[in-house]
């Protein structure tokens, strides 16, 4: 649980939870995204697109609490288009 | 699981995919401007059909061709007289022009300040960037007061336009400034403006890691866009005479300008002909 | 609304006329910034315009002028701007853009002493190079050149049908004193004014592509808001309006854009040819030079001499299929015009030295007498 989250008194929260699709032949490794995901579930990869640029990859650690809550952010912020989220709900 | 997930980014549906990936450089803002304004186009219904995006020359430029809407890539300064004739002509398609600050404060001033103060019914979202990016990073009409490009190797010893307070001195009915990063914020301003008529301007201060970046403290392509997040103080409504932007000091962002009422060019026009009629 | 074509006698200055032809040919869209000896079109337009639904604007300059003119076509109206030297300078920009993206729009040049500010209120032929030259790179463009209030206005008609039909921007080269003389014009009913429009697409807009031409090499025009996602750009482009920067795509773009013209050459080519069956001399003319020019082969004939007329109604493209066919019956070509040659290196390149090419220049200011021309013409007898 991230510090400072409050608990709702039934101690149930609905949560979103989404999954990351990235178009890879679009990254270009600028690293906005991973720079500014709130849940910090995205990284640089070591892998390289054909255009040689270093691709961002999803890892997730839900017991650390890092994991996609699909707010959308990395999506609007990716200057390529090559970043998306698709959005799924679920209750932790 | 492991699924292709080709085309299936939502923004596709406006864009021209199979010109993608776009020419711009890692960490550029036209790109999210363009995405908020999509967003933006969408929120308020507008229906693809009708709308015109306009560019000028550089790197914004481009991005007229990029989407799947009626995309013109007219000449250098010249976007806003070439918006202007078009929405009078078919006064029924929503026309945006969005361009860089090169193209629109420097070679195309002139006629900034007098579709503001004629009251020309056209968004003009401006992607400043400080700089010119396209032809390799030299001075612009934006370029803070010090700040180092390929012409002021020594640093800047002209003063950069305020371009709210221009647009807003010139009569433009709704102004703001955003930054690329603050595209929730981004996306409801276009759309308030989208909603209005009459010359409605908005500043996009956008990273250009390669040409003003890397001449000017931010080596990496996301630190400009740090600078911005670190930077920015919302205030919406602020007196646009105290918005400028000086290194240092913090970047005034927030919707400024709403004037009601003001009637456009074309609005008047039809007055006038009705006037003559019963005359 | 207003009646759009003033169909009957009218004595009419040729800016008025210019005007007049406009509405009458369905432009509907004016863009302007003051100018003499241009000015009274755009002040006629102006107070017609509501009459008849028409968007004047009078723009910051002739750079937003020539730019809004070329956005209001793309909108689907015929769009026109007026203009003398220093402003036609300034529209070379736009008038390059026009060629690029083709786009039928009329732009008027009432040509006035140059260079610079020159000579603001007198007459000249000093823009006939600059009409076909003035926007960099190569390209095509289609200029006529009226000689009088009547063909101002005719002419004026003209120049929008050519340009809807081979989209390119049309240029009316006029002088300041057709524009400020007054004369006749006649305007026939609204049914036998003829009128064109641009071809238009004739396939779904998913498989339009807005550059891919016609056998006639001009492609069908979509405009804006009609559901064809038009890309267009100043860019070197493909069919699809995509930029294209290569070698292979400037080849294959420039080319046509020339060749949709010189093609066409000689259904948009048109001259008026006096007493040339039998001419030894041929005085070659355009604007309302060829007035004292007709008037001294006149003379000329008068005196026995064998001298003809050729006038260029249309300038650009030239008329050189004309000029060689002539070449190989007379012997001197005379070209009286208001430069110091500029017509008259065009003949002298088509008369491939079958004929001698003759220059009677003068620099602006006034116009050439029937005197002048005929003493030119007397000079060469016996030569």
């Amino acid at each position: 649980m991230p510090a400072g989250s409050k608990l709702l008194p039934s101690q149930k929260v609905k949560i979103s939870r989404g999954k990351v699709h990235i178009i890879e032949e679009r990254c270009k490794g600028c690293g906005l995204c991973t720079d500014f995901c709130p849940k910090q579930v995205l990284h640089r990869s070591e892998r390289v697109n054909e255009k040689g640029y270093h691709l961002v990859e999803v890892i997730e650690e839900p017991e650390k609490g890092k994991f996609c809550v699909a707010c959308g952010f990395c999506q609007i912020i990716c200057p390529e288009y090559a970043i998306w989220v698709e959005k799924r709900e679920e209750y932790v | 699981m492991e699924e292709t997930c080709e085309l299936l980014h939502p923004i596709d549906r406006w864009l021209k995919t199979e010109r993608m990936p776009h020419i711009w450089c890692p960490g550029c803002g036209v790109g999210p401007t363009i995405h908020a304004w999509v967003r933006a186009l969408e929120r308020v219904g507008i229906e693809k059909e009708k709308v015109v995006y306009v560019s000028g020359i550089g790197c914004c430029g481009r991005g007229s061709g990029y989407l799947d809407v009626d995309g013109f890539h007219t000449t250098h300064g010249r976007a806003i007289p070439f918006a202007v004739g078009l929405k009078l002509a078919n006064p029924e398609l929503c026309v945006t022009v969005i361009s860089g600050d090169g193209d629109l404060f420097a070679i195309g001033g002139n006629h900034f300040i007098h579709a503001c103060r004629r009251n020309n019914d056209l968004l003009v979202i401006c992607v400043n960037n400080f700089i010119y990016g396209m032809t390799g990073g030299q001075l612009a009409p934006t370029t803070p007061h010090g700040g180092y490009s390929t012409t002021s190797p020594y640093g800047n010893i002209e003063h950069p336009f305020n371009t709210p307070h221009l647009a807003d001195a010139a009569g433009a009915v709704y102004v703001a400034r955003w930054t690329s990063i603050h595209v929730r914020e981004l996306e409801l301003s276009i759309a308030e403006a989208l909603r209005m008529k009459g010359f409605r301007y908005i500043e996009v201060l956008s990273p250009c890691p390669v040409n003003f970046g890397r001449r000017n403290n931010f080596p990496e392509p996301d630190a400009m866009a740090k600078w911005f997040a670190q930077s920015s103080v919302i205030m919406h409504g602020a007196d646009t005479s105290k918005v400028a932007i000086d290194m240092g000091k913090p970047i005034i962002l927030g919707n400024f300008v709403k004037r009601e009422g003001k009637p456009t060019y074309y609005e008047l026009l039809r007055k006038l002909e009705e006037m003559r009629r019963k005359r | 609304m207003g009646k759009a074509v003033l169909t009957g006698r009218h004595f009419w200055y040729g800016n008025i006329a210019i005007a007049e032809g406009a509405i009458a040919a369905g432009c509907r869209f004016f863009a302007g910034y003051p100018i003499t000896p241009a000015s009274e079109i755009a002040e006629h337009i102006s107070r017609r315009f509501p009459e008849v639904g028409g968007i004047f604007v009078q723009f910051e300059d002739e750079l937003a002028s020539m730019a809004a003119i070329l956005g209001a076509s793309w909108a689907g109206v015929k769009s026109m701007t007026a203009t003398s030297g220093p402003g036609f300078s300034l529209m070379m920009e736009n008038i390059g853009l026009g060629v690029m993206m083709e786009v039928p729009v009329v732009v008027v040049d009432v040509q006035r002493g140059a260079p610079s500010t020159g000579l603001p209120t007198l007459t000249a032929q000093g823009d006939v190079m600059q009409a076909k030259w003035g926007s960099h790179g190569q390209y095509e463009i289609i200029a006529l050149s009226p000689e009088s209030p009547q063909e101002a206005f005719d002419l004026t008609i003209r120049c929008f049908n050519l340009a809807e039909k081979y989209r390119v921007p049309t240029i009316l080269l006029a002088s300041e004193s057709v524009c400020h003389s007054a004369g006749k014009v006649v305007v026939p009913p609204e049914e036998e004014i003829e009128i064109v429009y641009r071809k238009k697409p004739s396939v779904p807009p998913d498989e339009y592509l807005p550059y891919k031409p016609d056998e006639d090499l001009i492609p069908p025009m979509a405009c804006a808001g009609e559901g064809y996602s038009i890309k267009t750009t100043g860019l070197t482009h493909d069919e699809r309006g995509y930029p294209d920067t290569t070698p292979e795509a400037q080849e294959k773009l420039v080319k046509r854009l020339n060749d949709k013209i010189r093609m066409h050459r000689e259904e948009i080519v048109e001259v008026e040819e006096d007493f040339m069956d039998d001419a030894e001399i041929a005085v070659v003319s355009y604007g309302q030079v060829s007035r004292p020019a007709k008037r001294a082969v006149k003379m000329a004939r008068e005196e026995g001499i064998k001298a003809g007329s050729i006038r260029l109604i249309t300038v650009w493209p030239f008329a050189e299929h004309i000029i060689r066919k002539w070449a190989k019956q007379v012997d001197f070509f005379v070209v009286p015009e208001l430069n110091y040659g500029q017509i008259y290196l065009e003949v002298k390149r088509e008369a491939c030295g079958n004929a001698e090419t003759i220059l009677v220049p003068r620099m602006g200011g006034r116009l050439i007498t029937p005197e002048e021309i005929y003493h030119e013409i007397k000079k060469v007898v016996g030569r």
